[in-house]
């Protein structure tokens, strides 16, 4: 395995019976990285992280985490990875602080570090002022710091965190990916889960999927530079009657209604697409603003989850 | 592979949470007092107060007597005087007394005649403890000076409605250790490795370097102290109440105990193992308790029942604890002539453990 990896995996895939969660997921995730996986819920996120932690056998394929062959040495591999799972998971009968000794004693922490620790952690989450709350009576994102702090007590050098934020208010949310990034420069590599296009767009890497596949994958710029598509909008007070039209449009993968505009996503094929959807729409020569704009994350994650649809449907 | 500090680290959090878990505490101590204080009362025969209707045909100074007598006596109470037979066994059908008093036209005659009964009881004998009380009355003397001829008589005859025949008087305490300890024990630790997956605290907890034997010892050791803390509250009360005193060694009746209660946390454990929800792993406890109750010979005599009932109850850890229990309790045996029962139980216990270890995969499929 190549040293500077932190997660290798070739041709990965699960099955459920007679649905594949995950199939022939490839992933080489750089050290010292923020890696995320974006996809709509059932897209397989969390078996694939399940997977790379030991948590559930693959059908087939190989995984190498941190230089450990994942399942065979998952034991090993324990001691060096953090995890977060999708819901609190932490004990609600236990004060924050109890939970932090009783996680410091299982990762086998000597007295003196346990200590140390659990002090560094209680400062860097803020929840001093916590100690001796119980989880059940606090919010969304002191759960979730609690939940930080106890899955980096230990040192680990990689992190897995399956969606974190999915019941966190959005200034948690921003705070949170502040102590990712301070986590990374400490030299932890973090392989975080979600559903939010804001969130994806500030990992370093990320990688798109969809019913178990992956559709895209790269950094969020070059994905952006990339991506297959013109982004095309339409200002107009009347935009609502040109949706279906244009929809029914064979280059055109989507259309999107936001506030005064519509937001369409010409196939790449179209070498003007400003001209064609001016006369698709009949907007030629009005003042009906028509112009391209700079593609989004969420344009992204559209196009690549469109095209492995009409793939599939080929 | 087994590290001391894991293994304090579960057993410290399962008494914090256990701590916090006022339903379970009030089990724990709950329980022991209830079923003693409850088993205690039927133990004790001296019943008083029962509900009884009478029905006087003779009417006589002497058929008055005994009825005050018999109320004197405080075993019964009347609550009624009926004209006829028939509407005693209604009241008795309804439930409304327990006892009905029949005192024939011919009483006085009988009184001198001891071949005959002077008067009958209906007994409700769907509740034996009625009964029993109504075996005492028929000891009763006709004891007024001026019908000495009369004693030696039978006052009444028993008529048993609805039991046949008599419940054999046990020696229920020593056995209702077990009963208790199978009740609770199994169930604390049944539910306990489930509750932690529908929490989801076993999703991060098997993402650990925790082993399943730290795991599993360490949510089985806090709960022997549970154990102890319950029999020392059982031979305390019977002590105090109920007079039970303990023949053997108290020592031994707390390694009999050790033995026992590790082999229903184990056997609790292994079902929870097993159990897909909470409510599977009850039912699975319930599985084992009502065997237990009804075939380990704490209800009924062991050797009256069929031969496969036999076998079932040998698998039972209560079938062996009663037996342990009552030797050391009532007969004051030493554990060396119990040895072959205490070594069952630990078998048990051995098998059921490694069982569970052996189930128990740090995987979710």
């Amino acid at each position: 395995m190549n040293p500077e990896l932190a997660i290798e995996c070739h041709q990965l895939t699960r099955k459920f019976a007679d649905v594949t969660a995950v199939n022939g997921l490839d992933l080489h995730i750089p050290k010292q990285t923020i890696y995320g996986f974006l996809g709509p819920n059932g897209s397989g996120k969390s078996t694939a992280i399940r997977m790379l932690c030991g948590l559930l056998l693959p059908t087939s394929g190989e995984v190498n985490v941190l230089g450990h062959q994942v399942p065979q040495q998952a034991e090993q591999l324990k001691k060096h990875i953090g995890y977060m799972t999708q819901a609190f998971s932490l004990y609600s009968d236990l004060t924050v602080k109890e939970n932090l000794r009783f996680m410091a004693q299982v990762y086998g922490l000597s007295g003196k570090t346990q200590n140390r620790r659990i002090d560094e952690a209680l400062s860097v989450y803020h929840l001093q002022g916590l100690q001796n709350r119980f989880p059940s009576n606090m919010s969304g994102g002191e759960r979730q710091r609690l939940a930080l702090a106890t899955a980096t007590l230990h040192d680990p050098k990689l992190l897995f965190l399956d969606e974190p934020t999915s019941a966190v208010d959005p200034q948690s949310r921003r705070d949170f990916w502040e102590s990712l990034f301070d986590l990374v420069a400490e030299g932890v590599t973090i392989l975080v889960s979600t559903h939010y296009m804001d969130e994806a767009e500030r990992c370093h890497d990320l990688a798109i999927l969809d019913h178990g596949v992956k559709v895209a994958d790269g950094s969020p710029s070059d994905l952006m530079a990339s991506m297959e598509a013109w982004v095309v909008q339409v200002e107009d007070s009347d935009v609502l009657k040109l949706k279906p039209h244009l929809a029914s449009l064979p280059d055109v993968i989507s259309v999107s209604h936001i506030g005064l505009h519509l937001r369409i996503l010409v196939n790449k094929s179209i070498a003007q697409p400003v001209a064609y959807i001016q006369q698709q729409t009949g907007f030629l020569d009005t003042d009906v603003q028509v112009r391209e704009v700079a593609p989004s994350m969420e344009d992204v994650f559209v196009v690549a989850t469109q095209k492995r649809k009409q793939e599939h449907d080929r | 592979m087994m590290s001391l500090r894991r293994l304090f680290a579960v057993m410290r959090k399962e008494v914090w949470q256990l701590k916090r878990d006022r339903l379970t505490v009030g089990m724990i101590l709950g329980i022991p007092i209830m079923q003693v204080l409850l088993f205690g009362y039927a133990i004790n025969t001296d019943i008083r107060h029962i509900p009884a209707a009478v029905v006087d045909y003779a009417n006589t100074q002497l058929s008055h007597n005994l009825v005050t007598d018999m109320e004197a006596s405080q075993v019964v109470r009347i609550y009624a005087r009926v004209g006829e037979e028939k509407e005693l066994e209604d009241r008795l059908r309804t439930g409304e007394v327990s006892i009905g008093i029949v005192i024939p036209e011919d009483f006085e005659r009988r009184i001198q005649d001891d071949s005959r009964a002077a008067a009958q009881l209906l007994v409700d004998g769907s509740d034996p403890i009625v009964l029993g009380a109504a075996q005492q009355l028929t000891a009763m003397q006709q004891h007024q000076s001026s019908q000495k001829s009369a004693s030696s008589g039978k006052l009444f005859e028993v008529r048993n409605y609805y039991n046949p025949e008599r419940r054999s008087a046990v020696n229920t305490l020593p056995g209702l250790i077990g009963v208790i300890l199978t009740m609770t024990m199994v169930i604390f630790t049944a539910i306990s490795l489930v509750r932690e997956r529908e929490r989801g605290n076993l999703e991060l907890l098997i993402n650990t370097p925790i082993t399943s034997n730290e795991l599993m010892i360490g949510k089985i050791l806090p709960y022997i102290l549970i154990g102890f803390i319950q029999v020392s509250l059982v031979l305390f009360l019977g002590f105090m109440i109920f007079d039970v005193p303990i023949q053997g060694l108290v020592v031994d009746v707390y390694i009999i105990t050790l033995v026992f209660v590790s082999a229903n946390l184990s056997l609790g454990i292994l079902f929870s193992t097993l159990a897909k929800s909470q409510f599977q792993a009850l039912q699975m406890a319930i599985f084992v308790m009502l065997p237990s109750i009804l075939l380990s010979g704490f209800m009924f005599p062991f050797n009256a029942m069929p031969t496969l009932a036999q076998w079932i109850a040998e698998i039972l850890p209560m079938t062996h604890f009663v037996r342990l229990i009552r030797g050391v309790m009532l007969r004051g045996a030493g554990l060396g002539e119990l040895l072959p029962e205490l070594l069952v139980l630990m078998a048990f216990t051995f098998i059921t453990l490694v069982l569970a270890i052996k189930r128990f995969h740090k995987r979710l499929d």
